[in-house]
């Protein structure tokens, strides 16, 4: 039962970054009509805005310290960086072992204004293009993207620790009821999985209850009639584009401790998280974050020891079965709508 | 890739080699390697031509990008320039920096992308457009098994980067494949007991490995030296090579009543797993009354720093390591270390190592024929190249030195003082048999002079 619960957790955490992906891709699709191959690039770059302010917060002057030798033997330079310089060595200290969650709000600006330069920049000259056409080019833009980030970051992970105080892991067990370590979890882990749910419940709030979310669904539902009643329809979109482009963001800052940012990491999710938005239904942002979750956690399962020696292999498929089933028995996927993508 | 002109010249000179080799009986071509034609790709009079294949994109192009530093460093040195390097230290005094047989060597680059159709694409763009006369390079097992297989079929020689695999050298060997790289079962060898020692006998391992040829091999080699010992493997785990989150794989470790967690991974997979498993908070449980631990039998310098902090302590085994003390390896990282600013990793070190053999083998041989120099290497014995007295064996074309165990370091002084040597394990414990099992179903076969 430990193992099942612990499977379900992981499932969960996983489920998170597939169901923000998915939740951005979604919103681009609902409100542009636009499939965006390029939004696990925006992960990507959300992830490399948590290892910039670690280097800006890092950025350091050299002492050379005669008493010590470099590997070539000669007298060692000693980096120190600014900020510990500036604020002293604790609080210095503490400003950079924090740089993952302030490196969230590093990321918001950014992320608007790279989803901005992106949509007025090359997307808005394919909204009457075919899905073809608009797959091609964003799917060249992200690579083009995460080429320009590897030929400035390299090609090798880096390191973009938690910080110290939500480092390591907790028993959860315990707290359920189980025996002392039962089910050990680590704790940035949860902190990951929280987070996805109040960006979620943000988005849909931010939809819900104010009169921008409230245009938008309308435009969502009958663009030609919100642009009749004359409202500027095209300029709240790209502002969504933005806002799909800081959830992106923001879920890639946060998956920084989790593993190390690579150039590729955007690739490595987004073809699931297409397959999340398909089983989800097109263009629906409930079922996007269902599909999202409940995909993760099979995943999960899938790689349980006891389950592929039963079918071996079924942790690389499983995704995809499901995608099958599900398509097969709901066209239109979890949560689709009627007549989307079905002209 | 760079491209060298398609001369009249060259194509008569190939053509009259490929005429001559039709004509000449075979029983002439034997012991005549001195002949300079009857292979090839033979080099003109003024220059000969290397082609350094490595990935330039892909996930190991940061370890691409050091190959091709060493590289040039050779090339360099070999021409006569920088401070000459280990030419100085090479126990084979031949090469005096007036190139290779007196010719000047330039050489020609490819991308392998880390895949082995593209490699086999780019050695065969080198060997057929730029014409090459030996191959070498790589950061991947299955990439140097791909190139191994065609220079055999082109007839030009291969001298491996970093590959890993017990069957580049085994299963998979060529004679006209050289490979101066440790392998899995020389890691094994070397770490079983270091780890006896460290963390005791009667360790129940867990091995998580990643699902293809190297990851198998490695895994068949620790599983073997470690039960040498006296552990009990409680189960091994296949994981995909494309997996970025391994902690659905790493929670069955925790109720396994596995006190050891083995990663055969290598590069992101590391990276990914190892951070994961500390996640988890392994390092800090206690199985059997035992404290957990992790081992990552093949380390990398450059992809150890990917990992951070959750490499100290950990045990592993490298095929070399900068601040090693002898007269060649100062040498050499003084060399690297000065003209590119920092010390220069394993894999830059191996291919560095793999030119300068080469080059040697020529300048003994007094030929660039294929068969002559796989004659030249068969059996040699040299020393001065960092790694201590090495034998490159005639039986499966594997060098023979120490081998490194290393050691996450606890207080590192720089970016790049990441590991620390724990122990150089002697050659005498890590080699083995030519017919040992797991290097069996090989044949070298014969030289491939290419006509």
């Amino acid at each position: 039962m430990d193992a099942v619960i612990l499977q379900v957790l992981n499932g969960l955490d996983k489920g998170s970054a597939y169901a923000l992906i998915a939740l951005g891709l979604t919103l681009i699709f609902g409100t542009l009509g636009v499939v965006n191959f390029a939004h696990g690039a925006l992960f990507m770059i959300g992830a490399f805005c948590a290892v910039t302010l670690q280097r800006i917060l890092t950025f350091s002057y050299s002492v050379i310290d005669e008493t010590q030798k470099d590997f070539l033997g000669n007298p060692l330079k000693v980096e120190t960086p600014y900020v510990v310089s500036w604020f002293g060595e604790a609080t210095g200290n503490s400003i950079i072992d924090w740089s993952v969650p302030l490196a969230i709000l590093f990321s918001i600006p950014v992320m608007i204004a790279v989803g901005f330069t992106m949509e007025r920049g090359l997307i808005k000259h394919f909204y009457k293009r075919p899905h073809a056409d608009q797959i091609l080019v964003t799917f060249g833009l992200a690579i083009v993207l995460q080429e320009i980030v590897k030929a400035y970051y390299g090609a090798n992970p880096i390191p973009t620790p938690a910080p110290d105080a939500l480092t390591g892991s907790f028993d959860f067990g315990v707290l359920i009821g189980f025996g002392e370590n039962a089910i050990i979890y680590p704790i940035w882990r949860l902190v990951y999985f929280f987070f996805a749910l109040a960006i979620i419940f943000m988005v849909f709030a931010f939809l819900r209850f104010t009169t921008f979310g409230m245009v938008v669904r309308a435009g969502m539902a009958d663009r030609e009639t919100v642009g009749l009643l004359g409202i500027n329809i095209d300029r709240r979109f790209t502002i969504m584009f933005a806002v799909a482009a800081c959830v992106a963001g923001v879920a890639g800052v946060m998956y920084t401790p989790i593993n190390s940012p690579n150039y590729h990491m955007g690739m490595d999710f987004l073809v699931l998280s297409f397959v999340v938005v398909v089983v989800g239904g097109m263009g629906s942002l409930p079922g996007a974050v269902l599909a999202g979750f409940l995909l993760g956690v099979l995943e999960a399962f899938a790689s349980m020891n006891e389950i592929k020696a039963i079918v071996p292999g079924i942790d690389q498929i499983i995704i995809y079965l499901v995608a099958i089933a599900i398509l097969l028995t709901r066209p239109r996927g979890l949560m689709g709508r009627r007549g989307v993508m079905e002209e | 890739m760079s491209h060298t002109k398609l001369t009249r010249r060259g194509v008569l000179k190939t053509s009259a080699g490929f005429g001559a080799a039709l004509a000449t009986p075979t029983v002439f071509t034997g012991a005549s390697w001195a002949s300079e034609s009857g292979y090839m790709n033979a080099p003109g009079d003024s220059s000969c031509t290397l082609g350094f294949n490595v990935p330039q994109t892909g996930p190991y192009a940061d370890e691409g990008a050091d190959e091709l530093r060493a590289y040039e460093l050779a090339v360099e040195h070999l021409n006569g320039g920088g401070d000459g390097g280990m030419l100085s230290t090479f126990s084979s005094q031949t090469l005096d920096g007036t190139g290779i047989l007196g010719r000047k060597v330039e050489y020609v680059t490819g991308d392998t992308q880390t895949k082995g159709d593209a490699a086999r694409a780019s050695a065969k763009s080198m060997i057929e457009k730029d014409g090459a006369i030996m191959i070498t390079g790589g950061s991947s097992s299955s990439v140097a098994v791909a190139v191994q297989g065609l220079c055999q079929e082109a007839g030009v020689i291969f001298m491996a980067g970093l590959t890993h695999s017990n069957d580049t050298t085994g299963k998979d060997r060529k004679a006209n494949g050289f490979r101066h790289f440790f392998n899995a079962y020389m890691s094994g060898a070397a770490l079983a007991p270091v780890l006896a020692n460290a963390y005791g006998s009667g360790r129940k391992a867990y091995h998580l490995t990643a699902d293809y040829n190297w990851g198998w091999t490695q895994e068949e080699s620790i599983k073997a030296s470690t039960e040498a010992v006296g552990w009990e493997t409680v189960s091994a785990v296949r994981t995909p090579l494309a997996a970025t989150d391994f902690s659905s794989y790493i929670a069955p470790v925790l109720n396994s009543g596995a006190d050891v967690l083995v990663l055969n991974h290598y590069g992101g997979n590391m990276v990914n797993s190892l951070t994961n498993a500390v996640q988890f908070g392994l390092r800090d449980k206690e199985v059997n009354g035992k404290n957990f631990e992790i081992v990552v039998p093949l380390y990398s310098r450059l992809m150890a720093r990917g990992a951070g902090e959750n490499v100290k302590g950990i045990l592993g085994s490298t095929n070399w390591h900068w601040s090693l003390s002898d007269d060649g390896s100062k040498t050499f990282v003084r060399s690297f270390g000065t003209k590119y600013g920092f010390p220069p990793s394993q894999a830059a070190h191996t291919v560095y190592c793999q030119t300068l053999l080469y080059a040697d083998a020529v300048n003994r041989a007094g030929t660039f024929n294929p068969c002559g120099v796989v004659e030249a290497l068969e059996g040699f014995e040299f020393d001065g190249l960092g790694n201590g007295p090495t034998l490159y064996r005639a039986d499966d074309h594997q060098c023979f030195k120490d081998v490194l165990v290393v050691r996450g370091k606890e207080n590192p002084t720089s970016e790049f003082d990441v590991l620390e040597v724990v122990e150089v394990t002697p050659v005498e414990q890590v080699i083995y048999p030519p017919d040992h099992p797991m290097f069996a179903g090989g044949d070298l076969g014969t030289c491939n002079p290419g006509v």
